[in-house]
């Protein structure tokens, strides 16, 4: 789960790592009022969607003129920014954070995240900060500094000097030396115990004044993780959400769209993508990835035939599950009584294969239902893509 | 834990009697943490019916009760002293998932296998960690288990689908596993044992660990490996192929049409800064020499292509 910009840095006050003075408007009767208790030379007012990407769309305004944030709060609530990670539609804007500006000395990148490889939380740190750190690590992967951290032991003075000497912060600033080293090891407690998946700042800064100052924000959290944590639950922003995705979730359901019309149900994640993977090999392109969850059951298969259906790119539908304890006969039950309830005025494809497949085919087939039955993967994708017409 | 430590110890017993499985075989003892739950007592039956020796089952407060005559204790050091069991399946909800591995690991189990789906990944990042150099080896979470066919089911896969033969399968994925069996034993070919190594992204055995298992195992001739899209488990396991597997090996990866930075199902199986995709694993697999299949419907024609059948 993501978070806004300004809960990521409500975090980080929590756990002792340095922000701008800041709050969330969402009027520009509370921009202006924020500005008047802000007093300060320059106002940064910041759109809240969950992308990066802000400044470039125009989603970022910068101003010294206190009268003036109460146009800028409304020029950017409700206007929809377009940026590299939001597709071509955008993301509208229903909330900013305004705060104080900073005078701006260095810019570094930091991040912790678990490395894959070792199972260890892992820093990443760069003297390259405000720019993606994809690109650095393609184009100067010797600016890039990594540090893990034994979880047995947590973090360790060491670990941070390690990074501060490894970026050169002795000869930037040296100052800011034992400030940084306190900054990562808030940052590692913040990571564990909120069950963070990633937590980055980019740019960290230092300022003239010679402090440290995270200037922007981005955490998301491990989904797992959520159950132990209410107020990470409480950040949660629906509008940032496909709505489609919302109603999967609330069924149990683990639903991506994706821009194809080939609507796809499927038992199993790693089969559910096989399935688009097959789609696509056949000649179209899947409109979304569904994983119905080991246990389909009639419930499941219904939810999932309305939520493709929502869909008004779906121009056809393949159910391929692969019955393992699911019995393919209760599956087809299912689609039987979904369909009855659902209207499915699409071309339909059901391949069932594993426990009790030929009881579950044959049930389809006597149904009286308009839908094709096929016994192997590549054929039935071959099926739906015939009666839906290739795309590519 | 440590494999190479671990498989000596597991081949011991095996030997005396001729069984050359990796990892389980049917004198493999289990014990089932969580029996008295609904999954748990489930799939013991189901593991129980397919010939596995499940021998015990753990939960808390219920000793004494009987599992389809599976006897219940309290803790796993109590069904290790009275059962002798060398193996766990663990069914325990995720809250408590990481306390029931290292208890596990800490009554002196070697195997451990782990079901349990939606482990919150600091968990594991800790369990793994206290893991670390201790004799024994943790499976999954996030999978469907093990299974040596007609010898042991430890997990839960539709045994049925199941035919004895010569491939090794591994992989990340459930049901895609289940696909790629079937078509093994529809064409003929059949299974030596196929891992469940789970879709999480800190787990306790990848692909580099089980891949020399099969190597050395004589009955397998040619290895299955399904991936899918996340991490460099791929990546690594294309270098070790490189430099140790001469068995034939047979790829698919999942997830060539999934989209950057979105979550594919399992927590593991996401496209993170560009990397993890599932073009850049199959390029550096080929490179390897593995027979990469584009189709997942084509998995088990390849295999049979590779053993000149």
């Amino acid at each position: 789960m993501n978070v806004h910009e300004f809960q990521a840095k409500s975090l980080f006050a929590q756990f002792g790592v340095p922000v701008p003075r800041g709050k969330e408007i969402t009027s520009p009767d509370a921009a202006t009022a924020w500005a008047n208790e802000l007093n300060t030379p320059v106002f940064v007012v910041k759109a809240q969607i969950h992308a990066g990407g802000r400044g470039k769309a125009g989603g970022v305004k910068i101003t010294k003129d206190k009268a003036a944030v109460a146009g800028l709060a409304k020029e950017l609530i409700g206007k929809t920014l377009v940026t590299h990670q939001t597709g071509p539609k955008g993301r509208r804007v229903h909330r900013l954070l305004m705060e104080e500006g900073a005078n701006i000395a260095k810019e570094l990148y930091l991040s912790i995240l678990v490395d894959r490889d070792t199972g260890w939380p892992t820093f990443i740190a760069s003297t390259e900060g405000g720019m993606e750190i994809e690109e650095v690590a393609a184009h100067t992967p010797e600016k890039i500094v990594k540090e893990a951290i034994d979880p047995a032991v947590g973090f360790q003075g060491h670990n941070g000097r390690n990074v501060a000497f490894a970026l050169g912060l002795q000869s930037i600033e040296p100052t800011v030396m034992n400030p940084f080293v306190k900054l990562l090891e808030n940052l590692y407690r913040l990571f564990m115990e909120k069950n963070a998946a990633l937590v980055e700042i980019n740019p960290l800064i230092i300022t003239k004044e010679k402090t440290l100052v995270a200037l922007d924000g981005k955490v998301s959290f491990d989904d797992n993780g959520l159950f132990k944590h209410e107020d990470v639950q409480k950040m949660r922003d629906l509008n940032e959400e496909e709505p489609l995705e919302i109603e999967a979730t609330a069924n149990n359901l683990n639903y991506v769209k994706l821009d194809g019309n080939i609507g796809c149900m499927v038992n199993g994640a790693g089969l559910a993508m096989a399935t688009m993977d097959v789609i696509k090999l056949a000649g179209s392109e899947p409109a979304n990835f569904l994983d119905v969850g080991g246990g389909a059951t009639k419930e499941t298969v219904a939810a999932g035939f309305r939520i493709l259906l929502k869909d008004p790119n779906v121009k056809g539908i393949f159910i391929n599950i692969f019955g393992g304890i699911v019995r393919c006969e209760r599956i087809a039950h299912g689609v039987i009584e979904a369909a009855k309830e659902v209207k499915i005025s699409v071309p339909l494809v059901v391949r069932l294969q594993g426990t009790n497949a030929e009881e579950g085919r044959k049930l389809l087939a006597e149904s009286g239902l308009r839908l094709e039955v096929a016994n192997d993967l590549w054929e039935a994708a071959q099926k739906i893509v015939r009666l839906t017409g290739k795309t590519a | 834990m440590n494999g190479e430590q671990l498989s000596p110890k597991m081949g011991r017993r095996g030997r005396k009697e001729g069984i050359v499985s990796i990892l389980v075989n049917k004198n493999t003892r289990v014990v089932v943490q969580g029996i008295t739950g609904k999954e748990g007592s489930f799939h013991a039956i189901q593991c129980k019916a397919y010939g596995t020796k499940v021998v015990a089952g753990v939960t808390p407060g219920k000793a004494g009760q009987e599992v389809e005559g599976i006897p219940v204790f309290n803790t796993v050091a109590d069904a290790v002293k009275k059962t002798e069991c060398d193996t766990s399946l663990i069914f325990v909800p995720p809250p408590f998932c990481a306390d029931a591995i290292l208890e596990a690991a800490d009554a002196g189990i070697k195997l451990v296998i782990c079901i349990t789906e939606g482990i919150p990944v600091n968990d594991m990042v800790k369990v793994k960690r206290a893991l670390r150099g201790r004799d024994g080896r943790l499976i999954g979470p996030n999978c469907p288990g093990v299974i040596t066919v007609d010898e042991a089911k430890i997990g839960i896969m539709p045994g049925f689908i199941h035919k004895k033969g010569v491939v090794g399968v591994v992989s990340r994925s459930g049901t895609l596993t289940y696909e790629a069996v079937h078509q093994l034993s529809t064409l003929g070919l059949g299974e030596t044992t196929c891992v469940g190594i789970g879709g999480d992204p800190v787990n306790g055995t990848g692909f580099v660990d089980v891949l020399p298992l099969f190597e050395k195992d004589p009955e397998t001739q040619a290895i299955v490996m399904i991936g899918e899209i996340g991490g460099d488990a791929e990546e690594k396991a294309a270098e070790f192929i490189k430099n140790n597997i001469k068995k034939p090996v047979i790829s698919f990866i999942a997830g060539i049409t999934a989209p950057p930075g979105r979550r594919m199902g399992h927590a593991g199986a996401i496209i993170s800064g560009g990397k993890g995709t599932a073009a850049e694993k199959m390029k550096t697999l080929e490179a390897a020499g593995v027979k990469v299949v584009k189709n997942p419907a084509e998995i088990g024609a390849a295999v049979k292509q590779a053993l000149g059948r």
